[in-house]
């Protein structure tokens, strides 16, 4: 008997709606929830190959404790009390030593990410990142310092767009379904799609303007644009920026030197390009989209540049208008009482030491989020022991070894540590080198705390188990509830069952459970929820406005406006960027069966000329260096890519023997990437390395 | 195509892909074959403007079919009722006729199971009412699956509306 489930995927951290149509416990079809009109019925590659990890015997099929040296591939496999005890009594001892801020916790942040803060706080560390500090933490910043929410709490109108500007912003290969189909039909309709980008991706060939500018001078471009709407054209929506605005003449006098024929020079891109999308945007405002990125971490000045999308939107009276930018909605905007109840909301014994390793909120960072961390941070700390030894690493369904910058240094780090416990659905880089493997069950084979999913029309989902678990593993809010009992803090998980989790975290909006069975999910808003933009809009900084110059920046020291500083590439060398392709998701899915026959390896996108000059031609094996580490691949000689920069797709390269298909097959980024990172916003600089290329 | 026809919308297909594993995933190829698959031009440049186009190419289902015809022990079988030319497994020998007799070599070959496959566009999906894995995954509803009259109807209205700058409206009858 078949019957449709509806659930939530997790092959990327979009977590799409699906229909998951499922016959004697077999998986018969993934398809997009036909609740979810933008989901047109389909689902993303990623999505489609979730059916090919199902019975993999290559996952990790049961709990592990190591055997051999880290990363030998020798390994016990034990049962699931022996191997959480295991973990308790290492950590006991360590913790005894050290105490337990020596515990660090690093994840993908997940449905189960209430539940990680819950265990920190339960054993007394303050040590938590998220990947969202690695891929996006400048962003965060940036948007609180503009308008006092993250980056998160804000979405596109991609639907009733007239014009959207996406720097790099990959948006047709992140795939995020929803998105790319609502961004399709308003192109339909007549928006128009300006794309930015040293390298044409698949979102530069379905562009109305590709701009192949000079990589990391997009701050540049924007200050050319700020110059022109301000001071050439008054292209801006006065009467939103004189209402909503705060320090908008000190940017007007900031911009002034910035011609567009200044930034002719610096970008590569034409000062009447420049001057031509200004009026184009003039003629859409406020339906513009300037959208401030997925991922964000390119440059040390990260922050300015997420800045100035921002405030270029701000100009054109884009934020909280429809076709704009606009604040998610939660479960009080659509007129409830309350909200989902959150276990992290507990109260907590303090912790004795409040220092964080990362100095995230405190001295090093004092602006970055806490909530995700400086994850930059990591493999510094624990080697200078600063602020104190880290010791236990638990990394649960995230990669530091391939995530982070400077792999070399990661992997020091990792010799420092005493514990690494890991719980994957199959080996990564950090997993293969865990002393301890805690399995967590693949999507399909199990139901996750509820997600609150703020929005224009807020919902909240929920993923359920399709599936039975194909091998020996559990759902993580079990591991963590297990794993608490045993170090003497399981009072904070008051639960058996997963409806007991759903049910504390409903008991103050009382939504029965049976309302999920219908769609998967449950809507609080049936209209589009916008605020008033001559009053309404509550943004959350301490003017209540939108701050170009910003207290939280100035307060801390910061400069709101820097000055723009040149970006050079010495001739013989090259800026080494990196980016997704719409068939893999971080470093994490290289070794799915069919991902893998998709893209098995990447190669290095070098310009033609610069090939010529090199003497390099396609697909010849080249070696590509920088001052921390090298790597061989294939060159891709293509006109694709700006002559100064070199390309690679992230997440290859893979050591881990246990995962077959992508063992070893190109290169990882993190081999070459420095140590760099934003020291206002937080985030890494994935694409500021300099890099030599020759042919091997 | 049998009776029916997949038509591609190069303007929606972002060269996802989803189609080819969706079609995989159902049909269980294994590693190296691809039933239905998506050729994709570019994105190259004109002009300084990238640009890319796309084609999805399941089997043709040829009314007179190359490889029905070159099958020596009649594994290959075309359905009276819609024309969908489809093997017999359990009756293919493995002699690979088919594929060289195909002049796109559409049949692929199963090497563990020592037969040939090919795209039957989902025929079990298409007896439910269901439309064929791969048009049914596209995320951007890139693919249509119908018959030839109705999708040449629906892409000529639509491209003639673009001419005449308008979307379509209902009017009487």
């Amino acid at each position: 008997m078949k019957k449709t489930i509806y659930t939530l995927c997790f092959m990327c951290s979009v977590r799409c709606p699906i229909a998951v149509v499922v016959e004697d416990d077999e998986v018969v079809s993934i398809e997009g929830n036909p609740h979810v009109p933008a989901m047109k019925g389909g689902v993303c590659p990623k999505g489609a190959a979730a059916m090919g990890w199902i019975n993999d015997p290559q996952r990790v099929r049961a709990p592990m404790i190591r055997t051999g040296p880290r990363g030998s591939g020798q390994w016990k496999t034990v049962s699931w009390d022996a191997a959480l005890d295991y973990t308790a009594e290492r950590c006991k001892d360590i913790f005894a030593k050290y105490g337990s801020k020596t515990a660090v916790y690093c994840e993908r942040v997940n449905l189960v990410t209430d539940l990680s803060k819950t265990f920190m706080k339960a054993i007394g560390s303050p040590n938590y990142f998220s990947h969202d500090t690695v891929c996006k933490g400048s962003i965060n910043t940036a948007c609180r310092s503009l308008i006092g929410y993250t980056d998160a709490q804000i979405n596109a109108d991609w639907g009733n767009a007239r014009h959207v500007v996406l720097y790099g912003r990959n948006l047709f290969e992140s795939m995020e379904v929803k998105s790319v189909n609502a961004l399709l039909d308003a192109m339909e309709k007549g928006a128009k799609l300006t794309y930015i980008d040293p390298r044409v991706s698949i979102t530069a060939a379905k562009s109305n303007r590709y701009l192949m500018i000079r990589p990391g001078t997009d701050l540049a471009l924007n200050y050319a644009l700020m110059h022109v709407i301000i001071r050439e054209h008054h292209f801006y929506d006065v009467k939103y920026v004189d209402r909503w605005v705060e320090g908008f003449d000190a940017l007007s006098a900031f911009v002034n030197p910035y011609t567009p024929e200044w930034a002719e020079a610096e970008t590569g891109i034409p000062a009447a390009e420049i001057v031509q999308l200004a009026k184009e945007l003039n003629e859409a405002k406020p339906a513009v989209i300037f959208h401030y990125g997925y991922r964000g971490s390119g440059h040390p000045n990260e922050i300015y540049l997420r800045r100035s999308i921002m405030m270029l939107n701000a100009l054109m009276g884009s934020i909280e208008s429809k076709g704009g930018v606009f604040i998610k909605k939660g479960p009080k905007d659509a007129g409830l009482s309350g909200g989902i109840r959150k276990f992290s909301d507990q109260s907590f014994p303090k912790m004795p030491d409040g220092r964080r390793f990362d100095g995230c909120g405190q001295e090093k960072f004092p602006i970055a989020d806490p909530a995700h961390g400086v994850g930059a941070m990591f493999a510094p700390a624990v080697l200078k022991e600063d602020p104190y030894p880290l010791k236990v690493l638990f990394a649960f369904r995230y990669d530091p070894l391939y995530s982070l910058t400077d792999y070399q240094q990661t992997l020091r780090a990792f010799e420092k540590l005493d514990l690494i416990v890991s719980c994957d659905i199959n080996f990564g880089g950090t997993t293969s080198r865990a002393d301890v493997i805690l399995p967590e069950s693949f999507f399909l084979e199990r139901s996750d705390p509820l997600q609150m999913a703020a929005g224009l029309k807020p919902a909240i989902n929920r993923r359920v188990a399709c599936i039975k678990p194909r091998f020996d593993t559990r759902p993580m809010w079990w591991i963590l509830k297990q794993l608490a009992e045993r170090l003497g803090v399981g009072s904070y998980f008051p639960y058996e069952t997963i409806e007991d989790i759903w049910n504390y975290q409903l008991a103050d909006l009382g939504i029965p459970l049976d309302r999920f069975e219908k769609k998967g999910f449950v809507s609080l808003s049936e209209k589009p929820i916008l605020w008033d933009r001559e009053k309404g809009i509550a943004f959350k900084t301490p003017s209540g406005k939108i701050e170009f110059v910003s207290s939280l920046l100035e307060s801390h020291g910061f400069p709101s406006l820097p000055s723009y500083e040149p970006l050079e590439t010495p001739p013989d060398r090259f800026r080494l960027i990196v980016g997704r392709c719409v068939a893999h998701t971080n470093v994490m899915t290289q070794n799915n069966p069919y991902l893998h026959e998709l893209v098995p390896e990447n190669t290095l996108w070098i310009h033609e000329r610069r090939a010529a000059a090199l003497g390099i031609q396609d697909l010849d094996l080249v070696e590509i260096a920088s001052a921390v580490g090298t790597g061989r691949l294939k060159a891709f000689v293509t006109d694709l890519i700006h002559p100064e920069a070199v390309f690679m797709l992230h997440g290859f390269g893979h050591q881990e023997m246990e995962s077959k298909r992508s063992y070893q097959r190109g290169v990882a980024d993190a081999m070459l990437q420095e140590a760099l990172v934003d020291p206002v916003g937080g985030s890494p600089a994935f694409d500021h390395t300099l890099v030599s290329v020759k042919r091997v | 195509m049998g009776n029916y026809l997949i038509y591609t919308d190069p303007t929606k297909c972002t060269a996802c892909h989803a189609c080819e594993i969706a079609c995989k995933a159902k049909n269980q190829v294994p590693a190296g074959a691809t039933l239905g698959k998506i050729v994709v031009m570019g994105p190259k440049l004109i002009n300084g403007q990238p640009r890319m186009s796309s084609l999805f190419i399941p089997c043709f289902h040829c009314e007179d079919a190359w490889c029905l015809n070159a099958c020596p022990v009649g594994a290959i079988r075309k359905r009276s009722q819609d024309g969908l030319v489809y093997i017999l497994r359990e009756l293919c020998v493995g002699c690979k006729s088919c594929i060289l007799a195909c002049p796109w070599h559409i049949p692929q070959w199963d090497a563990a199971a020592g037969k040939a496959m090919k795209c039957d566009l989902c025929m079990d999906r298409i007896d439910a009412g269901l439309e064929p894995a791969c048009v049914a995954v596209c995320p951007t509803d890139a693919l249509h699956f119908g018959e030839p009259a109705e999708l040449s109807q629906r892409s000529r209205e639509q491209y003639g509306l673009s001419l005449l700058g308008r979307s379509q409206t209902r009017y009487g009858h």
